[in-house]
């Protein structure tokens, strides 16, 4: 489904991503795992093209995204949920999830499509008209994958959702990913929280300074003594 | 001092009622694009001021009014649109002081190339919409009119703003610009379509302003610092506190023109700006809201 090759990535002057190549199938969940500041975050924020990738290529589904501007990607099936979830905070709730649906096509499906992620989430059907900012950090999370889900993507991309989030939360969270999972959703995940993601995806990808120093089956993966000592702790 | 609570200073609070819709109005535009671009436009009474030559022009041409308001509002939506591109995008991502000076920069031009192009008279439509009498007071038609239209317009803009997908685009850009592009938001169009109200809202003030108002190149200079002080009185950005500063700084200058003289308006307005923006920085209702 998305393709990676040798893409090289970064901020102004300074590099993050060095000839990252990687690949996600189509109904798999994937992983990113790695320490603060390996390059997962700019890894994502290259796919969803809020930074250009200064060398490599990027296909999704036979399109190149490395050329396409950035608002046109997530008319490829791919939605972003960021880092930190940046949702709208001065947006209701069913404000920030019409903004997800804000392409044309995603627009001619909105009642539906809101119809079914208010059955995934009811939570947010409560929650309709309060002010985003005003959610609990793992309602706030609930939300932004729920507007990542109006844009009716095939690709989830999700950037550290368990981040500054209380313990009992995390937990909850990993049970959001898994339900978009068991939806058919295809989802690329970035994570710290070495240890809880590995039980949610398929395969995974180590990233070390930018670059891809391992990849594998989640269960070899949570099995190496490298990744057990430096990423989980045991 | 001549103050008495009699129908004059009633006729003067109403007259200021009247007169903070059309301020109101000019506020919005300036609130918008300010709430949204997070750039002040300086020479947004200019603007209003190239509108009222464009409808002077069209009128006195043979168009029909509402035909040359129409043209007036277009031509200045151009004009936003046409300012954001040249000038401002290039600036947009650096300090504040550059903004407000090539936006500055823009109002000398502006007023400098409208005395060329026009001279220094005064002009007029013409058009005389007489008043309206309710007991002894008097009130010009053309005063109520321009309520009405500010009135309905912002409503208008408000339900805009909330109710379609554009109007919810431009509320969250303005809250996180950077995320626009995952929701599939080409961010560059957006301050287009904004830039573009903005004019055409400064548009419709000219067009309302020309039936109370001689043209001249130098009117920006009588209503922009209006404009500016009842904005950083609502809270820069913040739509709805522009909305009522408006109210509350026509009623100063109603009220003291009335009971002192009409500079002593100004003075007063401009004497209560200054204490309430020691008191509260941020403006009476705090930014962008």
């Amino acid at each position: 489904m998305l393709e990676l090759d040798a893409v090289d990535a970064g901020y102004g002057g300074f590099q993050a991503l060095f000839g990252v190549s990687m690949r996600v199938n189509a109904g798999e969940a994937v992983a990113v795992i790695g320490a603060n500041g390996a390059g997962k975050t700019t890894l994502l924020r290259a796919i969803s093209g809020l930074i250009r990738p200064t060398a490599g290529s990027m296909v999704m589904e036979g399109r190149d995204l490395v050329r396409m501007p950035a608002h046109r990607i997530v008319e490829t099936g791919i939605a972003h949920v960021p880092e930190s979830r940046r949702l709208f905070p001065r947006l209701t709730v069913l404000d920030n999830l019409r903004m997800g649906a804000f392409t044309p096509a995603a627009r001619a499906g909105f009642a539906r499509q809101l119809d079914y992620v208010y059955a995934l989430f009811p939570r947010l059907k409560e929650r309709e008209g309060q002010l985003a900012g005003t959610l609990s950090g793992g309602e706030q999370q609930m939300c932004a994958i729920a507007r990542a889900l109006m844009s009716r993507p095939k690709l989830v991309l999700l950037d550290e959702p368990s981040m500054g989030l209380a313990p009992v939360i995390v937990a909850q969270v990993f049970d959001l990913v898994r339900r978009i999972r068991t939806e058919g959703y295809t989802v690329l995940i970035v994570e710290q929280n070495v240890r809880q993601v590995l039980k949610v995806v398929d395969r995974a990808y180590l990233l070390e300074v930018g670059r891809i120093k391992a990849a594998g089956a989640a269960a070899e993966l949570a099995a190496s003594d490298d990744i057990r000592k430096a990423y989980m702790g045991l | 001092m001549d103050c008495q609570l009699d129908i004059f200073f009633l006729e003067a609070i109403l007259n200021g009622l009247l007169l903070a819709g059309l301020l109101a109005l000019l506020a919005l535009g300036l609130n918008l694009v300010f709430g949204v671009i997070d750039v002040v436009w300086i020479c947004y009474a200019e603007l209003v001021m190239v509108g009222m030559y464009g409808i002077n022009h069209a009128y006195k041409g043979g168009a029909p009014f509402l035909l040359a308001a129409l043209i007036g509002i277009v031509l200045v939506a151009i004009a936003g649109a046409v300012l954001h591109l040249l000038v401002i995008r290039p600036v947009l991502d650096t300090p504040p002081i550059n903004q407000l000076l090539v936006t500055g920069g823009v109002l000398f031009f502006l007023q400098a190339a409208a005395t060329m192009a026009f001279g220094i008279d005064f002009r007029n439509l013409g058009i005389r919409l007489g008043s309206v009498s309710l007991f002894d007071m008097n009130f010009a038609m053309a005063r109520i009119i321009t309520f009405g239209v500010a009135l309905a317009t912002m409503l208008a803009l408000w339900l805009f703003l909330r109710r379609t997908y554009l109007g919810t685009a431009i509320r969250a850009i303005a809250q996180d610009r950077q995320i626009m592009p995952l929701m599939g938001v080409d961010s560059r169009r957006l301050y287009l379509v904004t830039s573009a109200i903005g004019g055409g809202l400064a548009g419709l003030a000219a067009a309302l302003m020309v039936l109370q108002y001689d043209i001249y190149p130098q009117i920006g200079l009588q209503f922009g610092p209006l404009i500016f002080m009842i904005c950083v009185l609502g809270g820069l950005g913040n739509m709805i506190g522009g909305f009522i500063a408006a109210f509350i700084i026509s009623q100063f200058i109603a009220v003291g023109s009335s009971c002192f003289h009409t500079e002593w308006g100004y003075a007063v307005a401009f004497l209560f700006f200054m204490l309430a923006i020691f008191i509260r920085p941020q403006g009476l209702f705090g930014g962008k809201g």
